[in-house]
């Protein structure tokens, strides 16, 4: 973990309410996709915990859905807003553990850590197949961006107007029966689903929490897991599917 | 030079900063950014007899200028700390230790506090008695004079170490609370815990923490811990640990000056790691302004 300061870039809407940031600074810290920054806002007492979707040696990109207080005055920030941050949190994901056909699957703003995931398999010579979960067709982005990557994209959206009508684990069943090892960020009840996909023979979950610190000091954040308490910010916040109580 | 050696019950720090209990773990996670021997002491989490997974999440909540915490005294229980976590902190802090206590009987309060005199490594026993988060057991104590003497006895009759009872601010009366520790033979006090507050989350129209309630800490509970510190100074004749709100070396000088000997960090620790290296690196500076050449003449300095 780095204490730094981190420079807004660019801002690009995605859609309604999400939001593509590039910032710059010292990203040194990062080891993996899957970790998260911590990022101090204006008149807000906590940090704000936010999700990797890629990061270059000096550059971290994060997505970002303006839900609250925090990720609205994040997401209306102009370019040259410096923001003390706390850079490289959390265990991320390990691509090393794949099973024999990996498949990453998002729900909605799920899908930010499993961008940089896609990256960094990509570069190990991978393309994994995607699933992305959205609401309708109009809440879905970064399409093009996996697609670039030369993955194999799978949509499912609960009104039907994108892919699949249904959920993404609806989806995972129908076109991708051979995947047998997930990787998955979304809603809590979606990953609850994709833990029940019986065709998968284990995953990585990353989770989601409300924290004080991020980085394992207040417990916060602890959630009971097979191998006793965990701290979702510092232990996790990705968890192996055999470790995770629902 | 500036001397910011300060004295607790016969222990002395080689400066008043000292992370509050809860806000610093076992030291283990801000062991990896700094030498901790730059701190004062620090009190470690509050430790049980069993171990304690604590409270539902969420135990968070955001407030003005402050946070609520309901995390329930998570903690692995009183035998593995001493048998993992201390030996682990002797590598990263050689300082004086507060071992911070609870307990949900007076049986639990003097069975922890007998095993952790036994530690060379505890320098003070941390007395916990007003925390809010957990339902059947410290507040009550704490919450009146007979019960916070109760507790101070047991304690007392089972240590040699200095016994500092941590004070809630949930009460009418904190002062009587204080005599009542300073009677049963406290050899100082700590205070203040955290306020008992709770938010509503106006999407679900429900609590925003599952505890229901939540103990607000931050910033936005200095001026109450600064008027609570004034009033057990006029109260007792014993050292007093400042704590509440404090986030800058000015904070710890009017913390000193309402009374306190040495000052608790608590919150600040958590949105900046860094806060109480920064804060002690601030103090002779801060001294220096203040015309002060030992920082413990502060104590107590706006009664005079």
């Amino acid at each position: 973990m780095e204490k730094t300061i981190l420079t807004l870039e660019h801002i690009r809407r995605l859609n309604v309410d999400t939001y593509e940031l590039v910032l710059s600074g010292d990203t040194s810290a990062m080891e993996r996709p899957g970790q998260f920054v911590n990022l101090e806002l204006p008149e807000l007492f906590l940090r704000r915990p936010v999700s990797v979707a890629n990061w270059t040696e000096d550059g971290l990109l994060l997505l970002v859905r303006a839900v609250g207080v925090g990720t609205a005055r994040l997401t209306a920030a102009e370019p040259g807003t410096r923001f003390d941050t706390l850079v490289g949190l959390g265990n991320g994901f390990d691509p090393e553990e794949r099973g024999r056909e990996p498949v990453l699957i998002g729900g909605g703003i799920g899908l930010a850590p499993l961008y940089a995931l896609a990256r960094r398999m990509t570069g190990l010579g991978l393309t994994p197949m995607v699933a992305l979960g959205f609401r309708t067709g109009a809440d879905a982005f970064y399409l093009e961006e996996f697609a670039a990557l030369g993955c194999s994209l799978f949509l499912a959206t609960e009104d039907g107007s994108l892919g699949t009508k249904g959920f993404v684990t609806d989806c995972v069943r129908a076109h991708i029966p051979q995947a047998d090892y997930a990787f998955a960020c979304g809603p809590t009840p979606m990953l609850r689903s994709v833990a029940g996909l019986t065709q998968l023979a284990g995953g990585q979950f990353s989770l989601e929490a409300r924290m004080g610190c991020g980085f394992g000091a207040c417990m916060g954040c602890t959630i009971e897991t097979a191998g006793g308490p965990k701290r979702v910010c510092r232990d996790g916040p990705v968890f192996r599917k055999e470790e995770l109580k629902w | 030079m500036v001397d910011l050696r300060v004295e607790l019950a016969g222990t002395t720090l080689k400066n008043p900063v000292i992370p509050a209990s809860g806000t610093f773990g076992y030291g283990w996670e801000f062991a990896e950014l700094y030498d901790l021997n730059v701190l004062g002491s620090f009190s470690f989490k509050g430790t049980t007899g069993a171990p304690r997974v604590g409270n539902p999440l969420p135990r968070i909540a955001e407030t003005p200028a402050g946070m609520l915490n309901a995390v329930g005294l998570q903690n692995p229980g009183v035998d593995a700390v001493i048998a993992e976590e201390l030996p682990h902190i002797a590598r990263i802090f050689q300082g004086p230790l507060i071992a911070n206590v609870g307990g949900f009987s007076l049986e639990e309060y003097a069975e922890n506090c007998r095993k952790l005199t036994a530690c060379p490594q505890t320098a003070i026993l941390e007395v916990n008695i007003s925390c809010p988060n957990v339902h059947c057991g410290g507040k009550n104590f704490g919450s009146d004079p007979t019960g916070a003497a109760a507790v101070t006895r047991a304690v007392r009759a089972v240590t040699d170490k200095p016994v500092f009872m941590k004070l809630s601010p949930n009460v009418a009366d904190i002062a009587e609370i204080a005599r009542a520790c300073a009677d049963a033979g406290a050899d100082g006090l700590c205070l203040i815990n955290t306020l008992l507050g709770m938010r509503i989350d106006l999407k679900t129209r429900r609590p925003v923490l599952a505890n229901r309630t939540g103990g607000l800490s931050g910033p936005a509970v200095f001026p109450v811990a600064l008027r609570m510190v004034w009033d057990v100074f006029e109260a007792v004749n014993l050292p007093i640990i400042g704590c509440g709100g404090v986030s800058s070396a000015e904070d710890v000088c009017e913390m000193m000056l309402a009374g306190a000997s040495a000052v608790e960090v608590g919150a600040a620790n958590l949105k900046d790691p860094f806060a109480c290296r920064t804060i002690a690196a601030n103090l002779p500076a801060a001294c220096r302004r203040l015309g002060v050449t030992k920082i413990s003449e502060l104590t107590g300095g706006a009664h005079r």
